[in-house]
């Protein structure tokens, strides 16, 4: 006789039917009436109606009979509030039940009833049980702490129940303990208040050390993770700990292993890097890592992904493993690509061989993904191994010659990237990669190929030929195709001027004139007036000498690298991103590796060494990114400045620069991306070709934050005022190794209450060296403290990684508003009303303009020439300005021909600014 | 730290039993699981875990059924993982066949199994002898409520006070199994040994158990470095072995839970001749045949015999009218496995055998490509290991003074052996 034959009656007024049958007399059938709701709500009927009365049949003799009632009001308790405290005094009767299955049963049950009446009722029942005489009563009533907090924490607080579950960490039954300790790290980790009452101190951890030995593989478990949370205060604590956690390492559970992996590895930072002990423990990890690759294939992914973080952090552990990665026909494709990412991290010059055979065979499966993923490994290892990389690059010619659509293109993307590490060495194979031309149609196969044809022009004979056929298609191809066409025919055109004049000017107009797209054409303009202007800058900019590609790939950035080893083996770790990334409203603190053992200076010098190598920015482009390294070059590279007019002294600082970098910053934003068209892009292009000289000054962006201080994250910035409003240009630059997102921006009280006007748009996420730039508009209306410098803003910036605190000074002259031009009369009557010792002089040295220019370069700054007199022919200039606080400040220009030297006299009733306006003549008059 | 929810589903993705934990999802949830299922797989990045929104799944599939665990916080996914498989290992010892209708047929008991194997997503009593003691299959016929067995919350959680056996016995099989692969052009690219200790262990009482093996590190440790002694490369050991002691002196000592369980299993990778080695070669005349000539040689001692190999050579999908001959053993074509199963009965040590097998192609090619799939072998060689592992004694003592005599077997297999073909 089997349950399933519950589930056959479909008859219509069943729930009348089970309605009769739940209040029969006789035991058995009440207990067949309830077995069939229970199976009508296993398979999704809903059965409330019937809750009052499944709940009457709780009281009842028959566990099982009890136990299905418990289920059935678990699932429907929430629906039936009101009903279900009808169900409140049997539970605290079951709570006193002589049998203790009975009584965890019924603690168990209450605490999955969230129900806010209910909950009140569990107090004291639960505080009996905490103190139960049997130890299963007590385990279960040690959850059900934590399920009371997650329904109601303070209640939880309040009645005092965080001791009582600390207790249970000496108890004598491990189990208890190992329970006690899952719910307070559950408990701390959404509540700060609670995490400080129940923090784990070393008397606390040592108990828990004990219980290890003798509790459940699953108690080993919350005990290793609660400890693994918690940092010892010294060196000799953190050994200890690891020499208790060591034996787990042999655990059958894997789920033991990697927590106790997790444990070792945080607490080794803390450990002497040189001595024995931490050798001895590097060897200790190796064995049970691999011996997880024989384990069922989820846990292998697991594994491996946690395995890639450990591979990163202590390449020491699994150096001479290479071949336990090695992938297995059967393996499923998840651990097929984990097992290659791990193959290329582990790649030396010593294993170079076996693991490009194997690369090979794989390059000749059957699973497209897998495949693509090995040659592109092959190229990985061409860059890592630079020994190698000959092989390597005949391998993927070989494959090449397979002919198979999917490899030629990944391994044609691939050997772009080759070039770009070794130029001037493979090109001997270009001819090899033109025949198979005709067979690319993937956009960044197709790029790759422009890109090499573009970059070596000079060697490949019909290099016109090859790029005029890509031309015919143009509008039809893909931007990031469109783009590389565009530069691979101006570098042509510069390497060959002669005969390619035709080629350029077709290209120039396609893109600037039959495009619909802002990048290309802007970059079509670019070209177009760089090349009209001066070819000899034009080459500087295109043929500019590329920085190398470095040979590491997508390393995880090292702060996070450190965060996520303290989550091995949790959800964090598969992910490669932070608990906060993936977890909502998660309050808890991040969590970071302990500081590293100091003692030793060889030590010292080790963390010295070790840490500007892994800061390096590390990527191989992809081609939009060679693109943009290409573009980056240009900013701030000596032949821009040609473009500009000659009132611009450097071509790094003015603003057209930054305009510039906006538009260059965007174009690129497009490559990676859905094109987000602003109206900053094609005011950028206004800008160039317009130049309005009628903006105030802006000074150049000056670095607020270096990225070894942000981690990873470079702010530079300044301000601007543009239609009556200040504006924050902020540059923002990803020099990590991953994405960064999530920016805000905060100001702290400053002299003028700046604040932001609106939040902080940029573009997200920021992947790493890219830059991102925004003018965030500024308000005056934010709270007002004067500060020391006058000009000084306190700003706090918050990324996905951490908040970053910067100062700054505002330039003044942002201050001053359009309406500072005060009436003649009211000017005279002012300038006579202040006492005279308001009035303060200064110098301004070294002006190389006429009264006239410097009229017109004050007023684009809101200093406005009221009257203007010749005296013993000296020029005197009368100004006025307002500042966006209403301060009036009035002020008297004395200029002598000949004599670069200006005085400048200062009148106005707030003295305190005067300096400040001083710095802002100074400012504007010199640029 | 760990799941809100379990669900069991049937191949469609419908839910067939579900446990709600922690109340901190919408079991509705489970709806969205398997077009993301598909959706994955149709875009060739499948993995075992899945994130929808704020929610992860993690699942496993076992025979028809998906069991999946979902989370909304940084579980530890090692940790569901174990435990999804233990639960099903669990349901297969309760229940014999894990599949649809054993769910259907035993609904009741597997909501009273899900209540006492996790609470608010923490993994409780999993050790299904234990729970057996008090969650039976027959659970309605017991007039008593039953207690929570001391076990459940004892030190000794895996077994119950009061075992009696009129005969005290202990069997333990050593079982190695060799995982090998072997690359086109011959080259051993990995072999290794992955070895398990099983016990049936059939003892009255709470008896303690001391096993002692020609380990080479507790030999050298005890000056006797010179006998011969096996470098166990990594161990792993059933819950009931004493860690910190092994970790100290190399004991190995537990209370054994009763009847069957698999002790410890142990992994290393001396290098050891294939025992089984094949040769391949495969000529392809493209639209019209492929050829095979296949040699198997045996690299183990004369004295032992390999027993059941079957030697699995992959054809092409599209191959037909086989034709075979072999020097010893029989040929079958296996077409919905596309391959040819050459079975050997007996094949002694140092002896050489060849088959040769003759496919016609059609002469319109097929579409999909075909993979290089390895030929595969199966074998059992009986009283041989590869490793040299032996087991020197079992001591077992119990205070009521029992004599009983551990029968040791064993036995090598082939573990994961792939030999890859050109």
């Amino acid at each position: 006789m089997t349950d399933s034959k519950y589930f056959s009656t479909t008859k219509k007024g069943e729930i009348f039917e089970m309605k009769a049958e739940l209040n029969s007399d006789k035991k058995e059938k009440k207990k067949e009436a309830v077995k069939k709701v229970i199976a009508s709500m296993t398979v999704g009927k809903d059965v409330s109606a019937l809750f009052p009365d499944v709940v009457n049949c709780m009281q009842t003799d028959n566990l099982e009979l009890k136990k299905l009632v418990y289920l059935y009001l678990m699932n429907y308790a929430k629906s039936q509030p009101d009903m279900a405290i009808m169900a409140v005094n049997t539970f605290v009767k079951d709570c006193e039940d002589s049998n203790p299955l009975i009584r965890a049963l019924a603690v168990r049950t209450m605490g999955c009833i969230r129900v806010d009446k209910i909950t009140e009722y569990l107090c004291e029942p639960l505080r009996k049980c905490l103190k139960d005489e049997d130890p299963y009563v007590r385990k279960t009533a040690a959850v059900c702490v934590a399920k009371l907090h997650d329904i109601n924490a303070q209640l939880v607080e309040d009645q005092g129940f965080l001791d009582l579950l600390k207790d249970l960490l000496s108890d004598s039954n491990p189990m208890v303990v190992a329970n006690a300790v899952a719910a307070i790290s559950e408990i701390m980790e959404s509540s700060p208040t609670a995490a400080q009452v129940l923090e784990l101190n070393t008397s606390t951890t040592n108990k828990l050390l004990t219980a290890l030995n003798e509790c459940t593989e699953w108690g080993q478990v919350f005990i290793l993770d609660a400890i693994s949370n918690s940092t010892p205060k010294e060196e000799r604590e953190a050994q200890s700990i690891c020499e208790r956690v060591t034996p787990r390492l042999a655990h059958a559970n894997a789920a033991v292993v990697l927590s106790a992996v997790r444990v070792v590895m945080k607490l080794m930072e803390m450990l002497e890097q040189t001595g024995d002990y931490y050798t001895t423990l590097l060897k200790k990890l190796s064995p049970p890592l691999v011996t997880l690759l024989s384990a069922e294939p989820e846990i292998q992914y697991v594994a491996l992904r946690n395995i890639n973080l450990i591979v990163q952090k202590r390449p020491e552990i699994l150096k001479n493993e290479m071949k336990v990665f090695f992938v297995k026909y059967n393996d499923p494709i998840y651990v097929k690509l984990e097992k290659l990412d791990i193959m290329i991290r582990l790649t030396n010059p010593g294993n170079i061989a076996q693991v490009l055979a194997e690369l090979k065979e794989y390059a000749t499966e059957v699973d497209v993904d897998f495949v693509r993923k090995s040659v592109r490994a092959i190229g990985r290892c061409a860059i890592k191994v630079e020994q190698a990389a000959e092989r390597c690059v005949s391998t993927l010619l070989d494959l090449i010659q397979t002919k198979v659509n999917y490899v030629v293109q990944e391994a044609i993307v691939v050997i772009k990237d080759i070039f770009r590490k070794y130029p001037n060495k493979y090109e001997s194979i270009i001819a090899t990669l033109c025949e198979n031309l005709d067979t690319l149609d993937e956009p960044e196969a197709r790029a790759s190929m422009i890109w090499i044809i573009g970059e070596y022009a000079e060697r490949i004979d019909n290099a016109d030929e090859l790029l005029e056929s890509f031309l015919e298609g143009f509008q039809d191809e893909n931007p990031q195709v469109q783009l590389q066409l565009l530069t691979a025919i101006v570098k042509l055109f510069l390497k060959r001027p002669t005969d390619t004049q035709e080629l350029v000017q077709q290209v120039l107009s396609l893109a600037t004139q039959d495009s619909d797209n802002p990048d290309l054409r802007d970059r079509g303009y670019i070209y177009w007036r760089l090349l009209s202007t001066d070819p000899a800058a034009a080459k500087e900019v295109v043929l500019a000498e590329k920085p190398l590609i470095s040979e590491e790939t997508d390393l995880i950035e090292p702060t996070l690298l450190d965060e996520l080893i303290c989550h091995i083996a949790s959800l964090a770790s598969v992910y490669h991103k932070p608990p906060s990334a993936f977890v909502e409203g998660k309050s808890g603190l991040r969590r970071v590796l302990p500081p590293r053992s100091q003692s030793g200076n060889v030590d010292e010098a080790n963390v010295t060494a070790e840490v500007p190598q892994q800061q390096q920015p590390t990527v191989i482009p992809g081609a939009d990114s060679l693109i943009g390294d290409l573009l980056d070059m240009d900013l701030g590279g000596p032949s821009m400045q040609q473009m500009y007019p000659p009132s611009v002294p450097t071509s790094q600082t003015p603003i057209q620069s930054s305009v510039a970098m906006d538009l260059l910053g965007e174009g690129l934003d497009s490559l990676l991306g859905p094109s987000t068209l602003g109206g900053d892009v094609l005011g950028g292009l206004g800008d160039i070709f317009g130049m309005p000289q009628s903006q105030s000054y802006v000074p150049p962006q000056e670095v607020w934050l270096p990225a070894n201080k942000g981690k990873g994250l470079e702010i530079m910035g300044t301000f601007a005022r543009k239609q009556n409003q200040i504006f924050m240009e902020i540059t923002f630059t990803n020099k990590a190794m991953q994405n960064m997102g999530d920016f805000a921006i905060q100001f702290n009280k400053n002299s003028f209450g700046l604040m932001p006007a609106q939040p902080l748009h940029i573009r997200t996420p920021l992947p790493p060296n890219q830059s991102g730039s925004t003018s965030l508009p500024l308000s005056t209306n934010g709270p007002v403290q004067k500060m020391d410098p006058l000009t000084s803003l306190q700003v706090a910036v918050k990324n996905n990684i951490d908040v970053f605190y910067l100062s700054c000074l505002v330039p003044l002259h942002v201050m001053f508003v359009e309406d500072g031009e005060m009436d003649k009369r009211v000017f005279l009557a002012t300038w006579k009303d202040i006492p005279s010792q308001n009035e303060v002089q200064f110098t301004i040295n070294n002006v190389q303009h006429n009264g006239d220019t410097v009229s017109q370069k004050l007023r684009n700054n809101n200093i406005f020439t009221i009257a203007k007199r010749n005296v013993e022919g000296q020029d005197m200039l009368y100004q006025s300005l307002k500042l966006t606080n209403g301060i009036w400040v009035l002020a008297e220009l004395k200029i002598q021909p000949g004599n670069p030297n200006f005085t400048l006299s200062l009148k106005g009733r707030a003295m305190d600014v005067y300096s400040g306006i001083h710095g802002a003549y100074e400012t504007v008059l010199h640029n | 730290m760990s799941a809100s929810a379990v669900y069991v589903l049937d191949v469609k993705g419908k839910v067939m039993i579900c446990r709600n934990y922690r109340g901190d999802i919408d079991m509705s949830v489970i709806d969205k699981f398997m077009p993301l299922v598909m959706e994955k797989e149709e875009e060739g990045n499948m993995t075992p875990i899945i994130q929808y929104g704020n929610t992860a799944f993690f699942y496993t599939k076992y025979n028809n059924l998906y069991l999946v665990a979902t989370s909304k916080k940084n579980a530890n996914v090692a940790l569901v993982f174990s435990f999804l498989h233990k639960l099903v290992q669990i349901f297969m010892e309760y229940f014999k066949e894990l599949e649809e209708e054993s769910i259907r047929d035993n609904f009741v008991l597997i909501y009273e199994l899900l209540d006492e194997v996790m609470d608010f997503g923490f993994p409780q009593t999993t050790d299904s002898k234990i729970l057996q003691e008090y969650i039976t299959v027959d659970g309605h016929k017991l007039e008593i409520a039953p207690r929570p067995p001391m076990a459940v919350t004892n030190a000794v959680s895996w077994r119950s006070e009061g075992i009696k056996y009129r005969k005290n016995e202990v069997f333990l099989d050593v079982v190695e199994s060799v995982n090998l692969l072997v690359s086109a052009n011959s080259n051993v690219l990995r072999s290794e040994i992955v070895g398990c200790i099983k016990m049936r262990v059939y003892l009255s009482g709470m008896p303690e158990l001391r096993l002692g093996l020609n380990d080479k590190v507790l030999f050298e440790s005890t000056g006797r470095g010179k006998s011969k002694s096996v470098e166990l490369e990594d161990v792993k050991f059933h819950q009931c072995v004493r860690l910190p002691r092994f970790e100290n002196d190399r004991t190995i000592s537990f209370v054994p839970p009763d009847g069957e369980f698999e002790l410890m299993s142990y992994r290393l990778t001396t290098h050891v001749k294939p025992l089984i080695w094949v040769e391949s070669v495969i000529e392809r005349h493209a639209h019209s045949r492929v050829e095979y000539m296949i040699k198997a040689k045996s690299q183990f001692k004369r004295r032992s015999t390999a027993n059941n190999v079957e030697i699995v050579i992959p054809v092409p999908t599209d191959a037909d009218s086989p034709k075979f001959k072999t020097t010893f053993g029989s040929c079958k074509y296996v077409p919905e496995s596309n391959a040819v199963i050459w079975t050997i009965k007996s094949f002694p040590g140092g002896k050489e055998y060849l088959m040769r097998a003759h496919f016609s192609l059609p002469s319109v090619e097929a579409e999909d490509v075909d993979g290089k799939p390895p030929i595969e072998v199966k074998f059992e060689i009986p009283y041989f290991t590869v490793s040299g592992i032996q087991v020197r004694y079992l001591k077992i003592i119990e205070k009521s003074g029992y004599q009983a005599l551990p029968l040791v077997r064993y036995i090598t297999q082939n573990g994961d052996y792939q030999l890859r073909t050109n």
